[in-house]
């Protein structure tokens, strides 16, 4: 499909003899949220690393704007256009707020290869940066340290890093994780939002969530895709519920 | 060159090999389990060798010697880990180094203020010295052998222990998943001091028998305990199978690059420069084996992290 | 509390007054000792660049303080020998310049960096404590067992090197341009660390899966950082081999490395003055500990303890009440 701006293809990786994800392809297309769902231990987080480059496939390939980006290491990926959150918060603890989205504008602006001249004198990382932190409403923590933020604004400071990048296409994980009613509203316009500039795959726990938001959901079961649709069709799958409702009773 | 002399110096790399192991099987041991790098384990080394030579002063026993070198170490051993060593188990490891780089310093000006700085001496007794006819009519000294021996020994033990014990088994599951054997009722902390110990132990034996062949000094022990972590290196840190081959290795190398290097390079230079060229690379041999083992596996040859 | 900002200056004072108040009062020794903690602050600042902005804990930085002491010793030996230096078929003279020794000095030490980083930063943590320990005992076993350059017991230079304008063999002089090399380095680490490959840097020591994800490349910032810390601890040696017109392989021994980490533990880790408060303080306790009792290391094992123990921070975080970064 021309549209598409990411996808896997036929997707494996497996940790001895357990097949973590098995023949995963899965596409995303412009301007929509792609969500992916499943039990714990379903692969989610296997097949983000596969994606982003942090772990290796066994088999398959990865595909972002056309290109066969499977040999690229995670930051050659991040290059060609691909922003990813973390579920675990991967945020430099020590350093304030403004320093975590500047590395993002660091990495977007040519790298940093630039040794002699301060970052707080450059205008157009600086200008990035709070443009960044005023999206996600963090522009007036900027000075706070990460590790004095709460939670939430953890969440928040997550999603404005990969903002500073103007990705092709989101990789996120979990962003609403541990965010209180209020916070996952918030989160939820916010995404709504930002689809319409890069299309974002959404793997959450939060089902709330993901119903609001997704125009397609997958469903991912001991590392195979068991369905794939719009809301409706999701919620109306026999193997859904069955995987589901199977497992939790 | 003779066939004589190539058994002779493969038999001394196999026993410089089986003494590195009893330093690099303590330190692979504590780092597998409490995820500890412990720069005075040479100290205990040296420790043993001191107890071993002035017991051996006194009593005139050998026997006697060895039995204090390892109630020494293993004493000195479980005291460093219950004032200092159990509060470095979760700290980062550049505190874990500092700490115990300061128990080096501790252990060997505290030796040097008790001892002073003369070497005491160690003798081999008179039941296992003198040389031994191995077959093939080579002439071998009887105590090296037994150092060897008691290498191999010691690895059986180890792997018995490891693996078939109640004790082995307690202590891979600490490797895993200390609160679940917390949880099932294991005096953890009782079981790391007892490991930490058994390490010291073995440390202190080594330096005890090493002791009998060289002289027995203070800083003796961070030369073998560096060429230790080269071995442990190269083995995979945490695995006592990789620390056995990867002392081996070590030894070999050690060994047979300080003899036959210099020999090789006179095929095709002129002799001073032979010498002095083999001898130098010689002398950096392990550690060019360490790269190339790191260049193709980042974690040693049996080690599963990084 | 006070301001770091006091405390940096107010060590810089201490650097400047204190050896005035020596050349004042004739005592000649005290000047030797600031030199001496002037240059292993320098040394300190290389490895502070690795260690603690990088969080790369090198156990085997006196290789590049020994090379630099070794391309000082080498030079200056062929100098006042007469004699050329070989490579193969080129043939160089020596040289009493200090400038061309710095730089040699440097060059060799970022070399040498460049190589033991491309190998030892395919690994980390204990790794790479350990095989930088081991890349260190790898060059002090070379420089024992490579006789043409004194072997075991190093190399003795007749006469300090010489420096455009000055006449270095004047302690004072000589200190003088130890202190402003020692202030190059440090704007050059305070620039480095508030610049776009400092603020990285300062990243990849915390959270290097988020630089990968900004499309930056961890390991290759380490090895940059690497070579630069190398050089300027290189320098350092250069320096340190001038002060006492001596080489010896204890210049790549591992108890100076670990002496190197213990600088800046005390001082205070990535913290800009922290190297040099850390050898000011050292070459202090060096000095009274060290009159007296000849067992003086005992007591900075134990002060080392406590550091470890109950003092995170260093002096300067003792002084400004803030902890400081974390490797």
């Amino acid at each position: 499909m021309s549209d598409t701006i990411l996808a896997t293809r036929n997707l494996q990786k497996s940790f001895g003899a357990l097949k973590a994800t098995d023949n995963v392809s899965i596409d995303l297309r412009a301007g929509e949220i792609h969500a992916i769902i499943g039990p714990n231990g379903a692969g989610k987080s296997t097949l983000i690393g596969q994606i982003s480059g942090g772990l290796k496939s066994d088999a398959g390939q990865v595909h972002l704007m056309g290109r066969d980006v499977t040999a690229l290491a995670t930051e050659a990926r991040a290059k060609a256009g691909l922003g990813r959150t973390f579920q675990i918060s991967a945020l430099a603890m020590e350093d304030t707020v403004l320093e975590n989205v500047l590395l993002g504008a660091i990495g977007a602006t040519g790298g940093g290869w630039r040794f002699l001249r301060g970052v707080s004198g450059d205008r157009d990382l600086n200008a990035r940066a709070m443009e960044a932190l005023a999206r996600v409403g963090l522009a007036a923590a900027k000075d706070t340290r990460c590790a004095d933020l709460s939670h939430g604004q953890r969440r928040q400071l997550e999603v404005a890093v990969a903002l500073t990048l103007q990705p092709k296409a989101f990789v996120m994980d979990e962003p609403m994780a541990g965010l209180g009613a209020e916070g996952s509203k918030a989160m939820t316009g916010f995404l709504d939002g930002l689809r319409s500039e890069a299309p974002i795959l959404l793997v959450e726990h939060d089902m709330d969530a993901v119903f609001a938001l997704a125009d397609r959901i997958s469903v991912l079961v001991y590392g195979r895709i068991i369905a794939s649709g719009n809301v409706d069709e999701i919620r109306a799958s026999a193997e859904v519920r069955e995987a589901y409702l199977g497992e939790s009773v | 060159m003779s066939s004589i002399l190539i058994i002779e110096q493969v038999l001394n790399g196999l026993q410089f090999g089986v003494m590195l192991f009893l330093m690099a099987a303590g330190l692979t041991l504590i780092f597998g389990v409490m995820g500890l790098i412990n720069l005075a384990h040479g100290s205990l080394y040296m420790v043993g060798a001191f107890a071993a030579a002035w017991v051996a002063g006194a009593t005139g026993s050998f026997l006697l010697a060895l039995v204090a070198a390892l109630a020494a170490a293993a004493a000195a051993g479980a005291l460093v880990e219950i004032v200092v060593i159990r509060r470095l188990y979760k700290a980062a490891h550049l505190d874990q180094v500092l700490a115990t780089f300061a128990l080096i310093l501790i252990f060997s000006e505290g030796t040097r203020w008790v001892f002073g700085s003369f070497p005491l001496f160690l003798d081999i007794p008179d039941y296992l010295s003198g040389p031994v006819t191995l077959p093939g009519g080579i002439q071998y000294p009887f105590y090296r052998l037994v150092l060897i021996g008691i290498g191999f020994a010691v690895a059986l033990g180890l792997w018995w222990l490891t693996a078939k014990t109640r004790i082995g088994i307690q202590i891979r599951a600490g490797e895993n998943d200390r609160e679940m054997i917390a949880a099932l009722g294991v005096d953890i902390s009782k079981l790391y001091t007892l490991v930490f110990a058994l390490g010291a132990a073995l440390a202190g034996l080594a330096g005890a028998l090493v002791g009998a062949i060289q002289s027995v000094q203070v800083g003796m022990g961070e030369p073998v305990l560096i060429l230790a972590f080269v071995v442990i290196v190269i083995g995979g840190i945490g695995s006592i199978r990789g620390a056995f081959i990867g002392a081996l290795l070590v030894g070999l190398t050690d060994t047979l690059g300080g003899v036959f290097l210099p020999e090789l390079f006179k095929l095709f230079m002129e002799t001073t420069t032979a010498t002095q060229t083999g001898s130098a690379l010689a002398s950096m041999a392990v550690y060019i084996l360490m790269s190339i083992v790191l260049i193709w596996r980042p974690s040693g040859l049996f080690g599963a992290r990084a | 509390m006070i301001g770091e900002r006091h405390v940096n200056l107010a060590v810089l004072a201490g650097l400047v007054i204190v050896p005035l108040w020596a050349l004042w009062a004739d005592e000649i020794f005290t000047i030797t000792l600031t030199t001496r903690a002037v240059i292993l602050a320098l040394a300190a600042v290389g490895l502070n660049i690795a260690l603690g902005i990088g969080g790369m804990v090198s156990f085997g930085h006196a290789v590049f303080f020994g090379l630099g002491g070794y391309a000082m010793g080498i030079l200056a030996f062929h100098a006042q020998s007469y004699t050329p230096l070989q490579f193969g078929p080129l043939s160089l003279a020596g040289t009493k310049s200090m400038q061309v020794i710095w730089l040699v000095a440097m060059v060799t030490s970022a070399l040498a960096a460049w190589v033991i980083g491309l190998l030892s930063l395919r690994t980390t943590g204990v790794y790479f404590i350990m095989i930088t320990l081991a890349f260190g005992q790898m060059f002090f076993y070379f420089a024992i067992s490579w006789g043409s350059y004194g072997g075991e017991d190093g190399l003795s230079i007749y006469v300090r090197n010489g420096f455009p304008g000055l006449n270095t063999l004047v302690p004072i002089q000589f200190f003088w341009l130890c202190l402003v090399a020692l202030c190059v380095a440090l704007v050059v680490q305070w620039r480095l660390r508030t610049s776009p490959f400092g603020l990285t840097l300062n990243a990849v020591r915390q959270t290097p899966q988020r630089v990968e994800t900004v499309g930056l490349n961890p390991r290759k910032h380490k090895l940059v950082a690497f070579v630069i810390s190398g050089a300027i601890t290189g320098l350092a040696g250069a320096l340190f081999a001038d002060l006492n017109r001596f080489v010896s392989p204890t210049m790549f021994s591992w108890q100076l490395s670990g002496e190197l980490i213990i600088l800046i533990i005390i001082g205070g880790v990535g913290r800009l003055m922290g190297p040099v408060i850390g050898a000011a303080i050292f070459v202090a306790l060096e000095h009274w500990l060290g009159g007296l009792t000849d067992f003086w290391h005992i007591w900075l094992g134990v002060i080392l303890i406590c550091i470890v123990l109950f003092g995170r921070g260093g002096v300067i975080g003792l002084l400004t009440g803030k902890e400081g970064p974390h490797v």
